[in-house]
């Protein structure tokens, strides 16, 4: 994964699914309150990928993503999804929200059928499918997120907290967007259903060979299951780099109000003492390959 | 979108008018729009119209903000403008069929809507200008004599305080539910009125039940720092007159008794 992010952006170029062109947004234009949200954005998300969003709060990162599924109007600038001028044709522009499925903060209090099922159906139903295409589409989308099939005839208002953000996360995967934007989807959940979400995500992707935008605080979230990573800072882009690239600059992140992956920190720390580490160091699982590199190999320096 | 409606919408500031004492502005306020309706001249007229545009300039809210405060009451004047221009008898100008248009009825018709106008423009100055506490906060004093006869002043205002208090949080969720339907495919836009109200269905569920959830959080948050009405009960901040709201007072008063001087014995340019 990392090497093929790696790919598009040291030379070749897979398509861009999401483009935008000076994109800004400015919010409550002419009054005191005047803010600019995102200035200026051009930046390119390659099909296929998985890519991580941080930026600490107000850095523009939820206005950025509701520019992709044309839920905000860019003051000025352009947006292309799969090449097409999103707001060129207006009367096209749920079909642009298809294909660019967005998952909102806390997702499940957007709830509002009887049933899990009709919940689900909400959004293959707005797109027009025959019924077997929509009972198949979210059959196949609580299985990927992981929702026993006999809650599908319960009321999402009896599930737990856990179980309705699945709900809600399942009903935009129903639509099969091409892109699929998550936003912070795992705000407010236990580690373990973090993990367990974020690993069916993964999985998802893999299988689906969609592209995947992943809005979160998690350092480790990210350098977990993305291939790249967009940093934004004061609205504008900082980054947009592998995850190496991206998190071996600890200081630079750390400077912004945000920081790397705590693995991470820690090689670091020990590099700078002078241990013959490498700080690219990611996950706890590249950690201990490290480590146990080090050790066999006898040289740990100082020790 | 929705956060472009301004009821209640407060722009802090340091100058003049942000500083006077919530009651006084409430007070100042009614007198103004006495002041408006016992004008009925056109020197009157000057007088009422030059203080709105004095309090605007002394306070820094933009003239654009009248413009937004009226948007909502458009049909309301055009409504009372026509009543008024077919409707009031008097010298014909113009005459077809039963319609009839007098002097009498556009001078009528032009002073009504400025009137409505003016009104509108002043009232929102006060809401501009001062934050829904102070202002909740004034008219529970203003209103404590009531407390006398078992009249719930407190509780009202709590109400209210509340309520404004809640009008933002609502709107933004309405927006943020809009959106998330919105990302689903919903169709808010188009089709006919069933359809529409159908489509409402999706937005208006989270909603009623996100309100529910934050009274019942208000509530026991409110229990756990001790809440028990108003008995008892004192205030961070004090209101206390000052010299402003003293000048303010006599400024208005010489106004209106001027408007009633005029009335009386100006008798040029009446309606």
């Amino acid at each position: 994964m990392r090497g093929r992010a790696n790919e598009a952006i040291g030379g070749i170029k897979l398509p861009a699914i999401i483009r935008t062109e000076g994109l800004t947004h400015v919010y409550s234009e002419g009054t005191p309150f005047r803010k600019v949200a995102v200035g200026n954005i051009n930046l390119e998300i390659e099909q296929g990928g998985f890519v991580g969003v941080i930026g600490h709060t107000g850095s523009g990162k939820s206005t950025l993503i509701q520019h992709f599924n044309g839920l905000l109007k860019p003051t000025s600038g352009k947006i292309f999804v799969d090449g097409v001028d999103i707001w060129e044709n207006k009367q096209d522009m749920r079909k642009v929200r298809f294909d660019v499925g967005l998952v909102f903060q806390y997702p499940e209090y957007q709830l509002f059928e009887e049933t899990v099922y009709k919940d689900i159906a909400f959004g293959p139903k707005n797109m027009g499918l025959s019924e077997d295409e929509v009972d198949k589409r979210v059959h196949d989308a609580v299985r990927f997120v992981g929702v026993s099939q006999d809650l599908l005839e319960k009321s999402p208002f009896e599930l737990s907290g856990g179980q309705k953000r699945r709900v809600a996360i399942a009903g935009v995967i129903a639509m099969e967007p091409k892109v699929l934007i998550l936003d912070e989807p795992t705000a407010g959940l236990d580690p373990k259903g973090r993990d367990k979400i974020l690993s069916q995500i993964k999985e998802y992707h893999e299988q689906q060979q969609n592209t995947v935008l992943l809005v979160s605080h998690s350092m480790e979230d990210v350098a977990k299951f993305a291939s790249s990573v967009l940093v934004m800072n004061n609205a504008g882009i900082y980054a947009h780099d592998s995850i190496q690239n991206v998190f071996s600059r600890v200081d630079e992140l750390e400077k912004m109000g945000l920081s790397a992956p705590q693995i991470t920190k820690v090689f670091y720390k020990l590099k700078q003492k002078g241990f013959p580490v490498d700080s690219d160091v990611f996950s706890v699982k590249d950690a201990k390959n490290q480590l146990q590199k080090m050790l066999s190999r006898g040289d740990s320096g100082k020790c | 979108m929705l956060k472009d409606i301004t009821i209640g919408q407060y722009f802090p500031g340091e100058s003049f008018v942000h500083k006077l004492d919530p009651r006084m502005k409430i007070v100042l306020t009614i007198a103004y729009v006495v002041m408006l309706f016992l004008t009925n001249n056109v020197y009157g007229f000057i007088i009422s119209v030059g203080f709105l545009v004095l309090s605007y300039s002394i306070s820094r809210i933009s003239f654009k903000m009248i413009l937004k405060s009226l948007k909502p009451i458009v049909p309301i004047i055009l409504f009372t403008a026509i009543l008024n221009l077919f409707f009031v008898n008097g010298d014909p100008l113009f005459k077809w069929w039963v319609i009839s248009i007098s002097a009498q009825g556009v001078k009528l018709a032009v002073f009504m809507s400025l009137r409505v106008i003016f009104l509108i423009a002043g009232t929102s100055l006060l809401t501009y200008t001062t934050s829904p506490i102070e202002l909740t906060d004034g008219i529970e004093l203003l209103l404590s004599p009531l407390k006398k006869v078992k009249f719930p002043v407190h509780e009202l205002a709590m109400m209210m305080t509340i309520a404004l208090r809640f009008i933002p949080t609502l709107i933004e969720e309405t927006d943020k539910i809009m959106s998330a339907q919105k990302a689903r495919g919903a169709d808010l836009e188009s089709g006919g009125i069933v359809q529409r109200a159908k489509a409402l269905i999706p937005i208006l569920i989270p909603l009623f039940i996100s309100a529910f959830r934050r009274a019942e959080e208000l509530a026991l948050a409110m229990e756990c720092r001790c809440y028990h009405g108003d008995e008892g009960r004192t205030r961070m901040k004090q209101l206390q007159y000052s010299w402003r709201d003293a000048f303010s007072f006599i400024l208005i008063s010489v106004l209106i008794i001027t408007v009633i001087l005029i009335n009386m014995f100006i008798k040029t340019g009446s309606f």
